[in-house]
């Protein structure tokens, strides 16, 4: 044991000196999910097999329904990702999250790209949407 | 005038203010040594001083039923009695601020003290744990006491002296006698650990078993000096192996005999460092079989060698 | 006089009240109180799917995480009556085993800081990153690996992955080799546990002592040869057990059971089957009950599971390894030093998040206590909050 704690002092400490040094993640690492908006069609599969309930549901508008994630609840177990059956969701390799405020820790869904360009423009205008 | 510069020497160099801030200085050594030796970084160079500031601003507070009196002048007689030792080794010069005649039973006495101040605080706390740490180091005493006593007692005896800086002066000029020293010095270094109450002579202190031990109930300023002092402790304790066992400040002018001196005190305690770095906690019986069985011998071996000398080459 | 260590004290890692009554430094009798880390999980998996109970499952320890997850699944597998393909159970086995080297390093660690040698603690928790590093990489997570669903697992193993893992068996075996030279031959550490916490053959089998406790004790139960599950019956292993009794024994047979572990992981990374790794599983589990055993790290560990035909299970039980080994705990610490506390809780390998799963009240003016059950503690709860 003498003469294995002596060979240490020529060698390099094991310590990584975090926040200054950081490890490279390997590339399964399950860090913050994040939602593939255009991906998602609001099937709520997400939001029944989330097993810390950090997934809610959000009426975006008519027909949209998109899940918002609570972060302080989530225990970033993928479940969600692998339920998902169009791929909407991935776990990103985020793990700085901590915040001083717990509304910070909230992922609100993003408004998805509407689906054809004529009947946005249809709705806004006031025309009805097929027929005459 | 002689009392103005007495008073720099006591209270500043080589006196109190060093005798301070090497020992912060020493911790860092020793703390650094001891997590490279684990293969971690350790600590930067100010972290003692900055333990220490931190621990005075923290609230300070005395256990209903523990004894006021005793909890607040305990800490100061502590680090008084570690710093009086100090003035009477080498350190500066070849001979120490103070000398007499029988000042090497003052400085084992004033090393003693810190010791029993610990029982007392242990006892008076109040508390089931602090009760076994004071008892676990007066137990411990009656081990490494005896050994000690016994390796500083060889140069002393070699020197005709009963003073510790005679017997540094004399060791300094007769280099060629240190290696026979060498027995004693390793027994002084272990029991040296043993008074420190490092690793693997911890027991009193042992944090997995009885939290803190004596230093269970206290807390900040008194806490500090309770830790100053025992970093104090093992500063003077390796001046006064530095000074007995390898040559002390050498012949040389005082301020390379000074630099010397820093050396050889800083060898000590990365020694004692390796040492807390190898090895684990033992009990309490095994600690008192192992310095009566092993280190009580060994150094009766040394004493008589140097009776050996004495009385062959030396007459 | 008496000493209290815990609920907060350094040796613990997690909250326990023992009541020490010593004489001097020799320990006379022990009391011991858990509960601490009760958190209600049986009764919360009764309100969740089947998948969702997993995760909570698995949050019940952090170092035996896969343990509990692929006992309760097996579980409910059995009451599926599902075959789960043989991909699934060969990783099944190799997380199992790598979890088991990560524990048992943790372990010697965690024993060497109980009796003050930081030194060993410092260096095997190095060499863990090793296990923790093969871990994140294969399944995402250091700890918590959720590579268990219903059915099989839900990640696969590449190419690199198999490579890399084998490499870390072989840095890990040869790091182990020293510490099993410092385990028996460092002489202030054999010191410290040789004679240490003696639990005698026989009262390790009245006392139903389980694992690593049990086998350094003569008793060679393991339930991975007794009762073999995933993939254990195609795998090549020796059951280590010593005749020791003592700390020094449960160290020596934990350090061995690493190289069976090294071997496991080899085997079952060479051979591995081609295939899935997923049977579907529906999420309706018709009714049934089933029994699993697993041979988590600390020993012996049960989960009792009924189905009543619906999403939600009717009753989760789980018996976790340190709850059968408190009693033989408490044996070995009466006779000893107080000195000696701390090593002997710590040579059981004590999770007490594991153990936690029952309440007893005892009232501090009259002395007598009472056992709750779960029923009795949710009608005095209902009654006391109405008032």
């Amino acid at each position: 044991m003498a003469r294995e704690t002596a060979r240490h002092l020529l060698k390099r400490p094991a310590t990584v000196l975090y926040p200054f040094q950081r490890l490279t993640l390997p590339a399964g690492f399950r860090g913050r999910p994040a939602l593939d908006t255009e991906k998602c069609t609001g099937c709520r599969i997400c939001e029944r097999d989330c097993p810390a309930g950090a997934i809610t549901m959000v009426q975006m508008a008519e027909k949209v329904l998109r899940p918002g994630f609570f972060y302080d609840r989530c225990a970033f177990c993928a479940q969600c990702s692998e339920s998902c059956p169009k791929d909407a969701i991935t776990m990103t390799d985020e793990y700085e999250l901590a915040a001083f405020d717990r509304q910070s820790l909230y992922g609100a869904p993003a408004m998805p790209r509407p689906k054809d360009p004529e009947i946005a423009k249809g709705k806004a205008a006031g025309a009805p949407a097929r027929g005459a | 005038m002689n009392i103005l510069i007495e008073l720099v020497e006591v209270l500043v160099f080589p006196g109190l203010a060093f005798l301070v801030v090497y020992a912060l200085f020493c911790e860092w050594v020793d703390r650094r040594a001891y997590a490279r030796l684990q293969n971690r970084w350790g600590p930067p160079w100010f972290q003692p001083f900055a333990d220490l500031i931190k621990l005075a601003a923290k609230e300070d507070v005395v256990p209903a039923g523990a004894d006021r009196a005793f909890f607040t002048v305990l800490p100061i007689f502590d680090v008084a009695a570690v710093a009086c030792a100090f003035l009477y080794i080498p350190v500066f010069g070849a001979r120490a601020v103070f000398s007499f005649s029988g000042d090497i039973i003052v400085v084992a006495y004033l090393l003693s003290l810190p010791t029993l101040i610990l029982f007392l605080a242990g006892w008076y706390s109040n508390n089931a744990f602090s009760v076994l740490g004071s008892m676990r180091t007066v137990t411990q005493l009656l081990a490494y006491e005896v050994p000690l006593l016994l390796a500083i007692l060889g140069p002393a005896m070699l020197a005709g002296s009963w003073s510790v800086s005679d017997a540094a002066v004399f060791m300094r000029t007769h280099p060629a006698l240190l290696p026979l020293n060498v027995i004693g010095f390793l027994v002084s270094l272990i029991a040296l650990q043993g008074k420190l109450e490092r690793v693997p002579f911890d027991i009193p202190e042992a944090e997995t078993e009885i939290v803190a031990g004596t230093f269970t109930e206290y807390s900040g300023r008194r806490l500090a000096l309770f830790r100053l002092a025992t970093d104090m402790e093992m500063v003077v304790g390796a001046a006064l192996i530095a000074n007995l066992f390898l040559g002390g400040t050498a012949p040389v002018g005082p301020v390379p005999g000074f630099i010397l001196f820093l050396a050889e005190t800083l060898f000590v305690v990365l020694l004692l460092s390796w040492i807390r770095a190898t090895c684990a906690r033992i009990r309490i019986e095994q600690m008192v079989a192992f310095c009566w069985r092993y280190l009580v011998p060994a150094a009766l071996v040394q004493v008589l060698i140097f009776v050996v000398v004495k009385g062959w080459w030396l007459a | 006089m008496r000493i209290p260590v815990g609920p907060q004290h350094p040796a613990l890692k997690e909250p326990a009240h023992f009541l020490f009554t010593v004489d001097g430094e020799v320990v006379k009798d022990v009391e011991l109180r858990l509960g601490y880390n009760h958190r209600g999980i049986e009764k919360a998996c009764e309100s969740r799917s089947y998948i969702k109970c997993l995760y909570l499952i698995e949050r019940i320890c952090g170092i035996c995480s896969h343990s509990h997850t692929t006992c309760f699944a097996q579980g409910v597998e059995e009451i599926l009556g599902l075959q789960i393909p043989p991909r699934a159970t060969y990783i099944r086995t190799i997380v199992a085993e790598l979890e088991r080297i990560h524990s048992h390093l943790l372990w010697v660690g965690v024993a060497g800081h109980e009796v003050g040698f930081d030194t060993l603690f410092m260096y095997t928790w190095r060499d863990r990153e090793v296990v923790q590093d093969v871990l994140e990489d294969i399944s995402g997570n250091r700890v918590n690996y959720a590579i268990n669903t219903i059915g099989g697992v839900r990640r696969d193993l590449d190419r690199r992955q198999i490579d890399d893992m084998l490499a870390a068996m072989d840095v890990l075996e040869a790091r182990t080799r020293y510490y099993q030279k410092v385990a028996t031959t460092e002489s202030t550490f054999v010191g410290r546990c040789q004679g240490v916490g003696v639990l005698p053959t026989d009262v390790a089998r009245r006392l139903c002592a389980v694992g690593p406790m049990a086998r350094a004790s003569g008793v060679p139960y393991d339930v991975r040869r007794d009762d073999p599950y995933a993939a254990y019956a195609d795998m090549p292993f020796d059951v280590i057990s010593v005749d020791m009794c003592d700390i020094l024994g449960r160290a020596v047979v934990r350090v061995l059971e690493l190289y069976e572990s090294y071997k496991i992981v080899r085997h079952a990374l060479k051979n591995l089957p081609d295939g899935p790794i997923l049977a579907k599983a529906p999420r309706k589990v018709p009714a049934g009950e089933a029994v699993a055993k697993y041979e988590a790290p600390r020993g012996e560990d049960i989960h009792y599971i009924r189905a009543n035909g619906t999403e939600m299970p009717e009753r989760v039980k789980v018996r976790a390894p340190t709850l059968a080994n408190m009693p033989s705990v408490i044996e070995s610490l009466k006779g000893g030093y107080v000195a000696d506390i701390p090593i002997t809780i710590a040579s059981v390998d004590p999770c007490f998040s594991c153990t936690d799963r029952v309440v007893v009240l005892r009232d501090a003016g009259r002395g007598d206590e009472r056992v709750m059950r779960w029923e009795d503690l949710q009608s005095y709860a209902a009654r006391w909050h109405a008032r």
